[in-house]
């Protein structure tokens, strides 16, 4: 294995490990704040790409108005998802809130495959984000370039939000006691369908850029990728957002540079991504980056 | 109390009108609607139904098809086979289109002891040892020699890198008996990498084929992956000539490959121009003329393997299961909509082999193999 070919390994791992780490901080968003593995991420991936999808082919509507309408209406699914099936039902035991995900997914994907059916469906990706650079004998997609920058950006802007604004007090303080933010007047629902409106609409980011790299839109695109962004953010640490993106990059290099060194081994690719996990587990149960909290 | 005696009287009318019009001979469809071939599932079942409409009944009773979903999965597969057999009481089944898929279903069929044709399963598996499977196409380790046959003499390619999918008998099969005819013939193998359905990533596997360097790509895959492993390589600069097999013939590959899926060649079951028989030019005319699109191995296989059961029905002169099978072993030139249906003792059906290409964004015929 030369310099060169590690390298173009490397590109294309950062792409694959920042598309994880997307999906993996509104995962992880959504867990701190609530204590919910929402099951139903992966699924609102599928959901922001057809959207998308609709409105460059069917309505004809200009790709960034398009992208935008598609986040815009995923963060408002995933607030209708939250008032519908999980409000209901917050005071519960949380392995009832989790059964509901695993039933908001299934829902998400089987209403998908009545409405649009199951014949796979590809993407017209906008002229800016195809084409790649060529430095040397690496090859660079313009797209991991713009993968990496949105993600980077989008990392950085939840971070501040957590850490800085209002809400995000909030939101730290609703992960830490739930009952005494409500005796402090805070409007518990406002910040929840905050975070959700905001882990959505990373869904839909990600969601969108994984279409325009592999452009096959099929109602269960998203389990896949929300497994595998649930396996990030468990390796990060969850609820912490930076251990979730940390989490997706080790996760995506670790599949990318498996099979380019090792080609016998392709078929084990899902295998490593659950043995890391497990390993985590087993070793620091709270992730690379996750702290203790006070239980 | 009135009311009761009306629903009284109703369910006995019902049941004195159903007494009058023949009871339906009940065939069942095993197809993958949903999920990673939803399009072969889809094309057979257009199939089908125009092929009903030729052939809409035999020994004077209506048939009817019971249509079950195998979702491209094994286990529901399974579990399909059995609803069709037990609840909708089926007397021969058509399906599944994928090996992995109708091994999997096979079995209940055969204990069962109901008759099922595969119209394009082509793992050699399917049907060994069974004595209710059959099929109406041709088996990999023919696949694969026509395919190896195709990559040293019309490609040129004295080295071969593999991409297959380990989580399918159709395409870990295929695989297995190309390598052996491409190296016996002279040629070599320089790598074999795999995947898993529903990977959608390949950049690790294809930049290690592309510093390998060889002559072909060989991938017996479906056609999904195809179209993304095909645009992947492209956008990666990676143009050798990629050569498929038959689980790519779906107009998907087209339109999620676009241009990067030009000048791929596959071995097919079928392609429209090789219609020859006077039934094709009947069933092509009105498949034309109701269903409107192009007209692809699934659908005519499907087709032809209805025809065949119909045919097999009739020479029975009974809905017996087990009088079925034996109408459908003693098939001999059945002049279907393929070309002349011939099954051999051990299930399996004596067809030629069709090599299409992909060219200005549609299958073109090749030529004609015959294995």
């Amino acid at each position: 294995m030369d310099y060169s070919f590690a390298l173009q390994q490397l590109v294309y791992g950062l792409t694959l490990g920042c598309l994880y780490g997307l999906l993996a901080i509104g995962y992880t968003m959504v867990y701190g704040v609530l204590r919910l593995i929402n099951f139903a991420h992966g699924d609102l991936l599928m959901v922001s790409a057809y959207v998308a999808f609709f409105g460059i082919a069917i309505f004809g509507v200009a790709w960034p108005i398009s992208f935008i309408g598609s986040v815009l209406f995923t963060a408002l699914l995933g607030i209708l998802i939250d008032r519908g099936a999980y409000k209901p039902i917050r005071k519960s035991p949380r392995i009832n809130a989790l059964i509901t995900a695993i039933g908001v997914s299934f829902l998400l994907e089987n209403l998908g495959l009545v409405l649009i059916g199951g014949r796979p469906k590809s993407f017209p990706a906008p002229g800016l984000f195809s084409g790649s650079i060529v430095i040397g004998t690496v090859n660079i997609p313009e797209l991991s370039i713009w993968v990496f920058i949105i993600t980077l950006v989008l990392l950085v802007l939840c971070v501040l939000v957590v850490k800085r604004t209002r809400i995000g007090i909030a939101m730290r303080a609703l992960s830490r006691d739930m009952e005494t933010v409500t005796l402090m007047g805070i409007d518990k629902d406002r910040v929840i369908s905050f975070t959700f409106a905001l882990g959505s609409s990373l869904a839909a980011a990600g969601g969108i850029m994984w279409c325009m790299k592999y452009p096959a839109l099929e109602p269960f695109m998203g389990v896949i990728p929300g497994l595998k962004a649930f396996v990030a953010a468990v390796l990060g640490g969850i609820g912490n957002i930076t251990g979730a993106a940390l989490g997706g990059l080790i996760l995506g290099l670790a599949e990318v540079l498996i099979v380019a060194v090792e080609p016998d081994w392709s078929g084990y690719r899902d295998a490593i991504a659950f043995f890391l996990m497990i390993i985590i587990l087993l070793t620091r149960p709270t992730g690379i980056l996750g702290e203790r909290l006070p239980d | 109390m009135p009311r009761i005696l009306l629903v009284i009287a109703a369910l006995g009318f019902s049941m004195l009108s159903c007494a009058e019009a023949a009871e339906p001979i009940n065939i069942g469809a095993l197809l993958p609607m949903t999920g990673s071939v939803a399009a072969f599932g889809q094309m057979a079942w257009d199939g089908i139904n125009t092929a009903k409409q030729i052939e809409p009944e035999a020994l004077g009773r209506p048939i009817e098809i019971k249509l079950a979903d195998t979702k491209s999965e094994k286990v529901d597969s399974a579990n399909a086979v059995s609803r069709l057999i037990e609840k909708d009481k089926v007397v021969v089944i058509i399906g599944e289109l994928i090996s992995g898929n109708t091994i999997a279903a096979s079995d209940h069929a055969e204990r069962s002891k109901i008759p099922m044709v595969s119209p394009t399963a082509t793992n050699p598996l399917v049907n060994q040892g069974k004595k209710f499977v059959f099929r109406v196409c041709f088996i990999d380790p023919e696949q694969g020699r026509v395919a190896a046959k195709l990559a040293l003499d019309r490609l040129h390619a004295k080295t071969a890198a593999i991409i297959y999918d380990i989580s399918q008998d159709y395409c870990v099969g295929l695989k297995t008996f190309f390598q052996r005819e491409f190296t016996q013939d002279g040629g070599k193998i320089v790598s074999e990498t795999m995947y898993k359905m529903g990977d959608r990533d390949f950049a690790p596997q294809l930049s290690r084929i592309k510093a390998l360097k060889p002559d072909i790509i060989y991938a017996p895959i479906y056609y999904t992956e195809c179209a993304l492993i095909a645009k992947q390589a492209r956008e990666m600069g990676l143009d050798t000539p990629i050569l498929a097999g038959d689980g790519v013939q779906a107009p998907e590959l087209i339109q999620l490959g676009g241009k990067a899926v030009e000048g791929i060649y596959f071995t097919a079951h079928f392609h429209a121009d090789t219609i020859s028989t006077p039934m094709g030019k009947k069933f092509y005319e009105l498949f034309r003329k109701d269903v409107k699109k192009e007209l692809d191995s699934y659908t005519a296989q499907s087709a032809d393997a209805y025809f065949m059961i119909v045919d097999a029905i009739k020479r029975a002169g009974s809905t017996d299961p087990v009088k079925i099978r034996d109408a459908i072993r003693s098939t001999k030139d059945f002049e279907g909509l393929t070309g002349k249906i011939t099954i051999k003792p051990d299930g399996n059906a004596i067809k030629p082999m069709v090599v299409n290409k992909v060219k200005d964004g549609k299958f073109v015929y090749v030529t004609t193999i015959m294995p």
